[in-house]
This record gives C-alpha cells, structure tokens and sequence, in this order.
C-alpha cells in the first residue's frame, strides 16, 4: 500500500500529470482513427524515450493505451468502423444505438463502463503482479522457455481466424528475431556489417505498423465518406444506469482473466461478454437493434483486458498484445528487463505506472465525456495530411535509433512487408511478438541446455514447464479435433458484420 | 442550355442549389447538380448523404436535371469537367467567408470554379 501510495507521488508530479493528460488525448484521439492505433503511436513515439525520464515515458504510453482502448468505441458507435479490432462487438449494438438517435447514451455507458472496468481492472493488476512475479521468479530457464513458447502459440493459434496465416507471420517474426551475430554465429547477416548487430526491434515495429499502415491507406486512398452519426454531451438516464452496471462488472470478469492469460488479447472476452449479456438481458428483443447491455458489457471486457495484459508483461515480461509489445520495447531501450526482477530492481517505476493508470484512467473519464463531439470531428482530417505526418515521424523515429540511413533502407522493406501483409490478411501481432520473444526464446534455450550440459531432457524437467506443455497439447487437440469436426471452418464473425459500413440506411444528419 | 450547380448538404449549397433552380425554372432549362468528394477524409461534411440527394431529386423532378454524385480526384475539378461537358451556361456556386489563414489551409472549391469556369459563374450567399 505504501508503495502504491509512492507511486501515485511519482505519477503526480506536474511533469508526469502532463505526460498522462497527453497521453491519453494522444491514445484517444488514435483510437479514433480507423487503423492507427495504440500500437503504431507508441512506436512511434519510441524516440521520446530517449529524451525523457523512464516513468514520464512509460506513464504516457500507459495512458495512450488506455485512451486507445476507449476511443475505439467512439468511431465504433458514431462510425460503425471500430478503429480497434477490440471495439468490433461495441459496434454492433453501438452503432445501431446511434441510428436510434443514442448515441449520446451508448458513448457515455462506454466511457464509463471502460472506467468502472479499467479501475477494477488495475486494482486487480496491483494485487496480482507481486503475487504473481513471486512464484514466476522460483521457475527456471526451462520454464520460462516452456511459457514463451505458449504464449507465442496462443497468440498465433487461438487468435486470429487463419492458423496458417498466424503461423506464417509468427515464423517471419522469429527469422527477423535470427538475424544477428549474437551467438557467436553469422545468421542471416548476408555479409552486411551493418547487420552483425542484428535488426533493431524498434525499426520493425515502426515499419509494421506505421509505414504498412500508411501505404495500405495510400493505396485505398479513395473511397466514399463514410456518414458519421451527430453526437451531443454523452449522458444516461436512471434506467440505462440500471441496464449498465450489471454487464459492466460481467465484462471486468470476462476482460481481466482473458487479458492476463498469455494469450491476451480483447477480440476472445468482447465476444464472450457480448454473448452472455444477449442471453442473460431482460430485454432480448433489443439486441440487434440497440441494445445498452452490448455496448455496456464489451467495452467494460475490453479495458479490462487491457489492464489483465499488463500483469504478463510486468509479472514475467511477455507481451500479449502489439501495443503491450512495444512498451516492452521502451522498457528495454532504458536497459529495464520485466519480468519477475522487475518489481524488485525498479520497485518504483512499476508502482508509478500502476498509480498512473488510475490517473489515465480517470483522466479519460474526465476528459472523454464533454469532449466526445470534438474527438468525432477528428474523422474529418484529410488523410494525406495525416498520413505524410505518420511517415514523416517513423522515418524520424527509424533513423534517431541508430543515425544509420540503413535503418531508412530497413524501414522501406518491412513497410513494404506490413504491406503485403495487410494485403493478404496476415496478421501482424505474431511477428512483432516473435520479433521480441525469439531472441529471448533462445536465451532461456540456450541458459537451460548449459545448466543440464546438453542435456535436453531437462526441458521438460520442471513441473511447471510440463504444465505448460500438456497445456500446448490440449490447446493443439483441440484445434485438431474442432478442424476434423468441422471440414470448413467458417470464420466465426459476428453476424450483421461491422465490416460493411456502406450498409447503413437510416442516418440522421444536420440535426 | 444547361445551368451546373456546385450543391453542398449545408446552408450555402442549398442556397445556391435554391437559385439555380429559380433561374433553371425561369428559363425552362436542363439543371445539372454536383455534389462530390475527394474521398480523402473518413468523413466529408460536404459529401451529401444518399437520403439527402434523394430530397433533391424529388424537389427537381419535374424539371430537366441530372444528378452527379461521385468521388472525384479533385472537387473543383469535377465541377469544371461537368461544366465543360455540359457545355453549361452557367455555373451556380455557393461562396463562404474564410479568414486568411483558413484560406491558406483549405483552399476554396469555389475559388478555383470562379477562377477557371469557361462561361459566368453566380456566386451565391446564403441569406
């Protein structure tokens, strides 16, 4: 408690107030836009670390994490485009809320929801991590091999439609994780001497992200305005609180456990959440026409989520989610490792970090609810504006990491694979997540195979390791099982699909 | 002879849609309304929605008209290629008032069509 109480000192301070107000209307203004996201923001702005203190720079990506989960519920509602593939369930009830002329209602249950749902969220956080990284710190290498391994298969496997996709970009990311000198070796350096030292991580998050972003926008440049819905203050009235706080709290509980798992992610508890407040609500009959329940307990599941990724990225240093990737990429650019030592070496960075996700938290509710009119307008910023900016900032970001114009060169080609990649539907989590994990992947390997000298039994030497693996298994029956049964797999999208805005009828306008 | 409106779902196209179609019904002649967008924004305030065309096709429809509703490259553009086309005899904008530095940043659409139109412009403002 003291220490949670020095950490709201720290997050307090006037300096790192400003970096979480920023970061928040930084996050929401992201999670806004259609397709850039938290993600790219963060890793874009990977070159701020360099200049300020570790917690200003880690209050305000948390801050523009948080804010990126709630503003994707506004484009959701207002647009019927999630700009977050968390905030796709928000729009289907969101949206048809909107066209019912409650849009001011269904953002403010979403405000508040994500509020109620990220505060009980971190408090949760708070308990667990010390809890948590106090058993992950007695494991050994062959453990902790054993759980990065699941983590990179769930975050393939169990997300995403396409296991073959998944496992192609996961593949990729682990051979950009190869390249280097680091073992002793020349792997895939092609005699390049600016390679020895490998790809820096930061360059492919950036072009990933950021530059794939920006020429898949350029190259769907120009498409039919979408109609955006009028929104006043956001307010409820005594019956929409009643309707609300039910699925907000059945949403915490779906969001946090799903997040905290190592295969994270919001896409898994937002549909839960959506289905359970279908069946469970006094007024079926509403859902597929506006129903508060579906904005209610899916925007609730998703900032909980977020809030649960953040206990394996702190706990044991495994990213779950891209944005939760690429503050694990600021941390280790100050020389922070997380993982179980974290809480014990920077006792006072993580507390501030904790204390500042409740300002963040706060800060949005505070902030997002009179200013949900003004965030709508940021829809109507030409793009080739924002986009030149985006490039103009990665190319910044790329080059300051190591002044090589090389980076530039790097840059160039995996935007070009970020690309292809958006072209062809694979997803990108997995391999910014291999990109990160392989290296330390092989670490763990080689750490456990020089304590068992080249014994390779003694990967599967540790209980908990062999708890993992039997749950790898499981998790790999069951994928077999479901594919035999089903010979098709239909891609399980929500019916109604969020995906065909143009198929909006009724639209209230100049109101 | 054919009049080309530049139409905007706000005050100043309607207002300029309002007198090209008292002139149009005047002198009983073909009136042809652009309304388009450039597509670069997610939303254009000035794209009309489908409901809000549909009004204008009803109002118009015992009158010789036409209807352009696109996206385009470029909106000036696209009115000045509907004028040329049409061999128009007048083209009817709705014009805005823009502080210096808004003119900087945004351009003006019916600048350009002032500006560049081969035949007479009417330059509308809203009452």
């Amino acid at each position: 408690m003291d220490l949670l109480l020095e950490g709201f000192q720290t997050a307090l301070t006037p300096q790192n107030l400003l970096f979480a107000v920023l970061g928040v209307l930084l996050g929401t203004a992201v999670g806004v836009l259609p397709g850039i996201g938290p993600a790219m923001t963060v890793a874009l702005l990977l070159p701020v670390t360099y200049s300020v203190g570790p917690d200003s720079a880690i209050i305000m990506f948390a801050g523009i994490y948080y804010g990126g989960m709630y503003g994707g519920s506004t484009t959701s509602i207002l647009l019927n485009t999630p700009g977050e593939s968390s905030s796709v369930i928000t729009a289907i009830e969101g949206n048809k809320m909107a066209k019912k002329g409650r849009a001011a209602q269904a953002l403010a249950t979403a405000a508040i929801g994500s509020f109620v749902a990220g505060t009980i969220g971190t408090v949760l956080l708070v308990l667990l991590t010390p809890t948590v990284a106090d058993v992950v710190v007695k494991l050994g290498a062959p453990s902790y091999f054993a759980i990065m391994l699941l983590a990179l298969f769930a975050v393939t496997a169990v997300l995403g439609s396409s296991k073959l996709r998944g496992f192609v970009a996961l593949f990729l990311g682990l051979a950009v994780g190869l390249v280097g000198t680091t073992t002793g070796q020349a792997r895939l350096t092609f005699d390049q001497p600016l390679l020895a030292d490998g790809i820096d991580i930061v360059v492919v998050a950036v072009a990933i992200f950021a530059i794939g972003e920006a020429l898949w926008v350029a190259a769907h440049l120009r498409r039919k305005p979408l109609e955006v819905i009028p929104v006043g203050q956001p307010w409820m009235s005594k019956a929409d609180w009643g309707r609300s706080w039910k699925p907000w709290l059945r949403g915490t509980a779906f969001g946090f456990p799903f997040g905290a798992l190592p295969a994270g992610g919001a896409e898994v508890p937002t549909f839960l959440s959506y289905v359970t407040e279908r069946k469970l609500s006094k007024h079926p009959e509403e859902f597929g026409k506006g129903a508060i329940e579906g904005v209610a307990g899916p925007e609730a599941a998703n900032n909980a989520s977020a809030a649960g990724t953040l206990v394996p990225l702190l706990a044991i240093g495994l990213p779950t989610t891209a944005t939760a990737a690429v503050i694990l990429l600021a941390m280790q650019s100050y020389g922070i490792q997380p993982g179980p030592q974290l809480l014990d070496n920077e006792p006072g960075l993580v507390w501030a970090l904790l204390a500042s996700l409740f300002v963040a938290n706060t800060l949005l509710l505070v902030l997002n609810l009179p200013l949900a009119p003004l965030w709508a307008k940021l829809l109507r910023i030409p793009r080739p504006y924002l986009y030149a900016g985006i490039l103009f900032f990665a190319s910044l970001g790329a080059y300051s990491v190591n002044f090589q114009a090389f980076d530039l060169g790097l840059l160039l080609a995996f935007g070009l694979l970020g690309l292809a990649m958006r072209r062809f539907g694979v997803p990108v989590l997995p391999l910014i997540i291999g990109v990160i994990l392989g290296p330390r992947l092989e670490e763990q390997l080689t750490t456990a195979l020089a304590l068992s000298q080249g014994d390779v039994s003694t990967l599967w030497g540790e209980p908990v390791a062999i708890a993992v693996y039997v749950v790898m298994a499981l998790l790999l029956g069951g994928m077999v099982l479901r594919g035999l049964r089903k010979p098709e797999p239909v891609a399980e999208a929500p019916q109604g699909g969020p995906e065909s805005p143009e198929s909006t009828e009724t639209v209230e306008v100049g109101r | 002879m054919t009049i080309v409106v530049g139409y905007t779902p706000d005050t100043y196209g309607r207002a300029a849609l309002q007198h090209a179609e008292a002139e149009a019904r005047e002198r009983g002649e073909r009136l042809v309304v652009v309304n388009a967008t450039s597509g670069q924004s997610l939303v254009d305030k000035r794209f009309a929605p489908e409901s809000d065309m549909a009004e204008v096709e009803a109002r118009l429809a015992d009158l010789d008209h036409a209807v352009r509703h696109e996206v385009v490259p470029d909106v000036a553009d696209a009115v000045l290629k509907v004028a040329a086309e049409e061999q128009a005899r007048l083209v009817v904008v709705g014009v805005r008032r823009r502080t210096p530095v808004g003119k900087l940043l945004l351009g003006s659409v019916a600048q350009r069509v002032i500006l560049e139109a081969a035949c007479p412009v009417l330059a509308v403002k809203p009452d």
